[in-house]
């Protein structure tokens, strides 16, 4: 991409990078928290529920201030991450936690559609034929849930490009530090001359977001094929 | 091989209070739907969490709720085949029927011939590398027989098995529970409302109806009494035992019930074979003559043993014969008619043809009961 300049292309290699690592690791705790609010029933779970969905109801800028007074270097938990050498705020893997947080509902919701699809007797025989709860998920409710968790993935991946609000209120602009796609394009925007940069990365956008659009679809049918045994 | 169960479950306005001792062999939970049958199959199972009760099977305690022990589904060793297949869509036969030898403890007992033994058995091999939607719904229950039983279970549990499959297909699948039982003598624990499924499989019978246990015992027995009809009039009928006599030319074959010459249609059974055959109420008539000039081949002599009338327009005669105990349904106004009551004499009168090829099987091996 030689006609993207070195900040454009550190813009979109960093977006890359915070929503790559955004899905990867809140993809675990996605799928066990979509788990839990699909099959269990436990006190709280409309809060855990609520909690989960937060991000999709409240203003970005208000959830990056949420993150920024819990995790920065001052506050209680920054601080005792600090201390662990774990520091989120104005870092790029603050942008990531911001990416994450705001993507989590979207990558719950599509994968707990998916298991609530699955049928439970199939769970229920796979118990009697000696499988261990543990089990039961890894053999039958994972393999049949894989395009849920894959659309899930997707959809988060594409939030987590996109994200802006929280990120600039939790880890600022900093270009090469924290400066994702969208960050850079405002940027870009607020300068004299500008413009040109702007739309190639808008063009980038578009083009990343189709792909990723369409990878998922073939992925998904394929997976759906070989899960329905066609 | 012999399970006990105690069972007490409120649920759904049915009250289920339930206790038995049930011998080797194939155990049958008969009776209507909203009788309680699933409800404890489902708790031997572990599917269910009845409020007190304790079951276990050949010594080992499955649950009691007395001392809170609860062993959770998949610790049970219990081979369950529901009414749905309930196959895995993601996996191949093959991996289907290995998914529960997988977990199974490896103790010795064999492990690749008996994969092979099984899939010879149930007739799976050209199935095996095919995945579950492609199978039709007998194929598909075969399947899921084959991974119950490859799951090297204590006991087999079945639900209703053939409620789903259509007439040819439940006679065959009901065919290869009957191998289940007799090659490879693995108890089983069945439920079902088909007076015919009782009649071919069981080595005990415990007949249920609103939660309560109204009958147990063998099925001869059990369905030799003229007041028990816990699946409507159609399922009343006697259960005889016999032997095959001879096979004549005319597409008959005889057999003999005690001494008294039985017709059937033809059965592929060779001489000498010991033979369960179930005569449905309904084909049965009673003469106080010894008839002549009629079409029917079976006639059994004996005597009046019981006559029961309830609220409709018929009635449930019981005639003892030298074959055994034959129930009649006849109207109250015959029994009027020819003053039926205990100590007449009479016949029972049996078409061959009335008598279904699905209604004749071999009973259980190793008769441990009277």
């Amino acid at each position: 991409m030689a006609w993207l300049g070195p900040e454009e292309w550190q813009a979109v290699a960093l977006s890359l990078r915070v929503a790559g690592w955004a899905v990867l690791c809140s993809l675990p705790l996605g799928i066990f928290t979509a788990h839990a609010l699909a099959r269990w029933e436990f006190p709280g779970k409309q809060i855990v529920n609520g909690l989960v969905h937060l991000p999709l109801v409240l203003p970005p800028v208000v959830t990056g201030y949420l993150l920024l007074l819990t995790f920065g270097v001052n506050a209680p938990v920054g601080g005792f991450l600090k201390d662990l050498g774990i520091v989120f705020a104005f870092r790029w893997s603050g942008a990531a936690l911001a990416a994450a947080v705001m993507a989590f509902p979207l990558m719950v919701r599509a994968i707990r559609l998916s298991i609530e699809a699955v049928d439970p007797n199939l769970e229920q025989a796979a118990a009697t034929l000696g499988a261990s709860r543990l089990w039961v998920f890894g053999t039958v409710t994972l393999p049949l849930i894989l395009p849920g968790i894959l659309a899930g993935a997707i959809l988060a991946f594409a939030k987590a490009m996109g994200e802006f609000g929280a990120t600039i209120t939790f880890v600022s602009n900093i270009p090469g530090q924290t400066q994702t796609l969208p960050s850079a394009i405002y940027a870009f925007l607020q300068v004299p001359g500008g413009e040109s940069a702007a739309i190639r990365l808008v063009v980038v956008s578009v083009i990343l977001a189709m792909a990723a659009l369409v990878a998922s679809e073939i992925l998904a049918k394929r997976i759906a094929k070989r899960v329905a045994g066609g | 091989m012999s399970i006990s169960v105690r069972l007490n479950h409120r649920f759904d306005g049915l009250e289920l209070d339930v206790a038995f001792e049930a011998p080797p062999g194939v155990t049958v939970l008969f009776g209507q739907s909203g009788s309680g049958k699933t409800t404890v199959i489902n708790a031997v199972a572990g599917l269910l969490r009845p409020q007190s009760g304790r079951v276990s099977v050949d010594g080992r305690t499955l649950f009691d709720t007395e001392t809170h022990s609860w062993l959770p589904p998949h610790k049970r060793r219990l081979g369950y085949v529901f009414q749905e297949a309930r196959l895995f869509p993601h996996l191949t036969v093959r991996q289907n029927l290995s998914y529960g030898r997988w977990f199974a403890p490896r103790d010795g007992q064999g492990t690749g011939e008996d994969f092979d033994k099984i899939v010879d058995l149930l007739g799976l091999g050209p199935l095996l590398d095919r995945r579950p939607a492609l199978l039709s719904g007998g194929e598909k229950q075969r399947v899921a027989i084959g991974r119950a039983v490859l799951a090297r279970p204590q006991l087999i549990l079945a639900d209703e098995p053939l409620a789903a499959l259509d007439g040819p297909r439940k006679s065959e699948i009901l065919s290869y529970f009957e191998r289940l039982r007799d090659d490879l003598a693995l108890p089983i624990l069945y439920v079902s409302h088909s007076a015919t499924e009782v009649a071919r499989l069981a080595t005990t019978v415990i007949a249920l109806d609103g939660g309560k246990v109204v009958r147990q015992g063998p099925p001869t027995q059990v369905f030799s009494d003229p007041s028990f009809a816990p699946a409507g009039v159609r399922s009343v009928g006697a259960v005889l035992e016999a032997r095959v006599a001879c096979h004549h030319d005319d597409g008959l074959s005889e057999l003999d019930a005690g001494g008294v010459p039985l017709f059937l249609p033809h059965v592929n059974r060779p001489l000498g074979t010991p033979l369960r055959v179930r005569i449905a109420a309904q084909d049965v008539m009673v003469s106080l003559n010894t008839p002549t000039g009629m079409s029917a081949l079976n006639v059994l002599p004996g005597t009046v043993g019981a006559v029961r009338t309830g609220d409709g327009p018929g009635a449930i005669v019981s005639i003892d014969t030298a074959a055994g105990r034959v129930l009649a349904r006849v109207t109250r106004r015959s029994v009027a008619a020819l003053a039926l009551s205990p100590g007449v004499a009479c016949h029972a009168i049996v078409k061959t043809v009335a008598i279904a090829p699905e209604d004749v099987s071999g009973p259980p091996k190793a008769p441990e009961q009277p």
